[in-house]
């Protein structure tokens, strides 16, 4: 037997990149204010100039919160000319939200995603699910952006982005082409039957022994894991209008089908591939706009 | 004189148990494979040589197992629950609940003195409370399945790790390698937190002592520590723990042979 070279491919890698609004300006009377996200997965921080978007950036979180809420700190600094000085203040949330070490306070990723999801998408808002590496969550927000309810799944991968990168590990396809790659068939087929993603793996293989084509094979398991989060959204009760934030956001074969799974358009989000809002930066925006309050707050304004 | 043999398909392996007036004269099994059918013929076939019998001694065979349409031979089924407490109260008269891990489900089943099912409660959608979890991890580790048990063992103290999904646990032990944690403790607590897991299923059908543990994960010491130190009571362990529900099948063979079981 011919002994096939190891794939090193690191398929489940995604885009790490920060933006800069190089048409805003700033100057010291300006409040500026961070907000630092520390996922379980990614690491993503926003600037703020008055409340206006300015910067941001898109980090791979390592294995350790402060040092990857650091690093994405200084990526989100790059090409501004801010020092870390005029940064007024600084919110952290996020799964390692208390591991922020520059944060002035941390609030949590809920609050921080209704927030966020407001200022990205506007007042009406309603519902959203935010897909984080390691939970999803279904949250209810009023036209201000604050929490109404919430309902979360956590301590299971099935439904998360770390679940998706596994299958885009396991499939061999590009973590950013899956959702292309998953809606390239003609018909969709049956979900796969097991949620846990240890045992979709297995059931997986065994699909592609059977001779299922990868495409086939993806496109049954997003359908089975649009089907969860569409289950949690029913639960907490779907109310117009709806987004989704987190990286599976930008997972054209998770969106479409939870959008035919319950009857309903998403807003549609600003393209970030051309410099528009990302939909993964929602937390990070929330902290920010949190910050500025927390600081006209301390001023005793 | 009665014979009979219980087949318990099971996800990864395939056991048979050979009964011949109360007695077992023989245990067999192979793995379940792509062809479970195959695998139970011929694990049938090594368990009669082993018996030293005919297959038309055998006056019934019963099947179990989340395979068990698949079984050859079989005349009648029986659901695991029921082969569980069959063979726990079998092979420990005083055994009022009878805990089954296996490769990918967990069960726990609260049963009577004759060894009837009562009540039970199920893990079998998520890996981590089954014995894929203790095989994803010693993975992560490197270290074969089997050492598992025993590295855990020499470990001086918990260090918790908060895995309650394979998917996770696996990220958790990488970091805990990170951390320069030693492999004794790593191996510890990927017991522990299967432990906490196996523990919270069982508590909600209460505990009824004394309790027994079956099924291929019952061999895994650093397991049966575990679940011990979790759980806070004595745990009888069988001497094949992994054959206890082609026992149970094979109990029930012998019970519609007497014609006392329907």
């Amino acid at each position: 037997m011919t002994q096939q070279p190891k794939d090193t491919t690191e398929y489940w890698r995604w885009q790490e990149y920060h933006r800069v609004r190089s048409e805003k300006s700033w100057s010291n009377k300006d409040v500026i204010t961070a907000g630092i996200d520390v996922g379980s997965v990614g690491s993503k921080a926003a600037i703020m100039i008055d409340g206006d978007m300015y910067a941001w950036a898109v980090t791979r979180t390592g294995s350790n919160s402060p040092d990857s809420a650091k690093k994405v700190l200084g990526m989100v600094l790059e090409d501004t000319g801010l020092q870390l000085d005029d940064i007024k203040y600084t919110v952290g949330t996020g799964y390692g939200r208390v591991n922020v070490p520059m944060a002035n306070k941390a609030i949590t990723e809920i609050a921080c995603h209704a927030k966020g999801a407001n200022y990205i998408w506007g007042p009406s808002v309603r519902t959203i699910l935010d897909v984080g590496g390691q939970d999803i969550k279904a949250i209810h927000c009023d036209e201000t952006g604050r929490v109404t309810s919430f309902l979360m799944n956590d301590k299971c991968a099935a439904g998360t982005g770390r679940g998706m990168e596994v299958f885009a590990d396991l499939l061999k396809i590009p973590i950013e082409d899956i959702g292309k790659v998953s809606l390239s068939l003609d018909e969709e087929p049956e979900p796969v039957s097991c949620t846990c993603v240890a045992y979709a793996k297995t059931e997986a293989v065994g699909l592609l022994r059977k001779g299922w084509t990868r495409e086939k094979v993806l496109a049954a398991y997003t359908r089975a894991m649009a089907v969860r989060m569409a289950n949690l959204i029913n639960r907490v009760g779907l109310e117009k209008e709806f987004v989704i934030t987190g990286g599976q956001s930008k997972n054209m074969g998770i969106v479409s089908r939870i959008e035919n799974i319950l009857g309903v358009k998403t807003l549609p989000s600003p393209n970030w591939r051309e410099g528009g809002l990302d939909p993964m930066i929602a937390g990070a925006a929330g902290a920010a706009l949190f910050g500025k309050a927390l600081y006209a707050k301390s001023q005793g304004s | 004189m009665v014979t009979t043999a219980g087949i318990d398909m099971g996800i990864q392996t395939v056991k048979i148990v050979i009964l011949k007036d109360g007695e077992v004269v023989a245990r067999a099994k192979a793995f379940s494979g792509f062809e479970p059918t195959k695998a139970a013929e011929q694990a049938y076939a090594e368990a009669l040589s082993a018996a030293k019998i005919s297959s038309e001694e055998v006056s019934n065979v019963s099947a179990t197992g989340s395979g068990m349409d698949m079984a050859p031979y079989a005349s009648g089924t029986v659901s695991m629950m029921g082969a569980d407490a069959k063979a726990g109260v079998f092979l420990f008269p005083s055994a009022r609940t009878v805990i089954d891990v296996g490769a990918e489900e967990a069960r726990a089943v609260k049963c009577d003195e004759r060894g009837i099912m009562m009540d039970f409660v199920v893990n079998e959608r998520c890996a981590a409370g089954a014995g894929a979890f203790i095989e994803a991890m010693a993975r992560a580790l490197e270290v074969k399945m089997e050492d598992m048990g025993p590295l855990s063992l020499k470990a001086k103290r918990a260090s918790p790790i908060n895995a309650t999904c394979v998917i996770f646990g696996e990220s958790d032990v990488v970091s805990l390698i990170h951390r320069q944690e030693s492999k004794p403790e790593i191996a510890r607590a990927v017991f522990d937190a299967m432990a906490d897991r196996i523990s919270s299923m069982v508590h909600r059908l209460g505990i009824n002592p004394d309790v027994v543990l079956v099924g291929g994960v019952a061999k895994d010491v650093g397991f049966i520590e575990s679940l011990k130190r979790k759980l806070g009571l004595t745990i009888l362990v069988p001497e094949h723990p992994e054959y206890a529900g082609a026992l149970g099948a094979s109990l029930t063979a012998a019970s519609r042979v007497k014609g006392d079981h329907k």
